[in-house]
């Protein structure tokens, strides 16, 4: 018998060093992993629920966050290449020079 | 202490060392070799919870396809490691400060506050999210999304194409 409060709060940690990832790295491409550990998170949340309640419908929902990530992953990383053709770099503070 | 317990922990510890790991490592390879750890740990944390079909699906889908993909752009654009420079020194501790605060607020809220939660229950009746449930769920009650799914994937690849590709007036932004 695991408490549910427990993995929540292993969600927690994954998703806060996730938002970690996200603020301090600079490559690009490991700030993009962040945010895949982020996801990681709240669907491990989402099974840990779907299980407490029998309904399979948070099953469901991994389902389709796992659809919309791969298609985040493939958009993102083609917009990583295209900049790093313009930039010779993928270190996202470079990147500043875009705004206006 | 219970087995479950002990399982519980252990993956736990290692869930959240792997994503350390990712976060620390200076070498974006390395990175992505323990966000691949990360995720078959995770996909282990679905089999203990009862859902084989989104374990499975976590493997080939996220550290089958999507890590591979990561892995693929790493060595493509040779940017493992990036040059160090000094711009905004005061980002990472005032981010490790912010981090902290949101991990805290998140654990003042599952352990001080009341939100009504119970044990996940250890017995749990057989053919619960077996492959065959979720697919008649998932074509009865969710036929519309999965067809969304489907359509957005198109999208994606699409977009992901066009914006790739090289563009003909600009052939001097080669890659090396």
């Amino acid at each position: 018998m695991i408490p549910i409060a427990y993995y929540i709060a292993l969600s927690a940690i994954l998703f806060t060093i996730g938002t970690l990832g996200v603020l301090i790295r600079r490559n690009a491409i490991v700030v993009f992993m962040s945010i895949e550990l982020m996801l990681n998170a709240a669907n491990l949340l989402f099974v840990a629920f779907s299980r407490m309640f029998e309904v399979l419908d948070g099953q469901i929902f991994v389902f389709f966050v796992m659809a919309v990530a791969a298609a985040e992953v493939a958009v993102g990383l083609a917009l990583i290449v295209a900049v790093f053709r313009s930039k010779k770099s993928i270190d996202i503070d470079d990147v500043s020079s875009m705004k206006g | 202490m219970d087995a479950n317990l002990i399982v519980f922990f252990v993956l736990g510890a290692v869930a959240v060392l792997t994503a350390l790991g990712m976060l620390l490592n200076k070498n974006a390879v390395y990175s992505a070799l323990f966000l691949i750890m990360n995720f078959a740990t995770v996909a282990v944390f679905y089999l203990v919870l009862g859902a084989p079909f989104i374990a499975m699906t976590q493997i080939t889908v996220y550290a089958g396809a999507i890590m591979v993909l990561f892995l693929f752009v790493i060595m493509l654009l040779g940017a493992e490691e990036l040059k160090k420079t000094k711009r905004l020194s005061w980002q990472a501790p005032s981010a490790i400060i912010l981090a902290l605060v949101l991990a805290g607020e998140a654990f003042f809220v599952i352990f001080a506050g009341d939100l009504g939660l119970t044990e996940i229950a250890t017995q749990i009746e057989s053919g619960f999210a077996s492959p065959s449930a979720i697919g008649s769920e998932l074509f009865r009650n969710y036929f519309l999304p999965f067809q969304i799914t489907a359509v957005l994937l198109l999208a994606a690849m699409v977009g992901a194409i066009v914006i790739a590709r090289r563009n003909k007036r600009t052939r001097g932004g080669d890659l090396k």
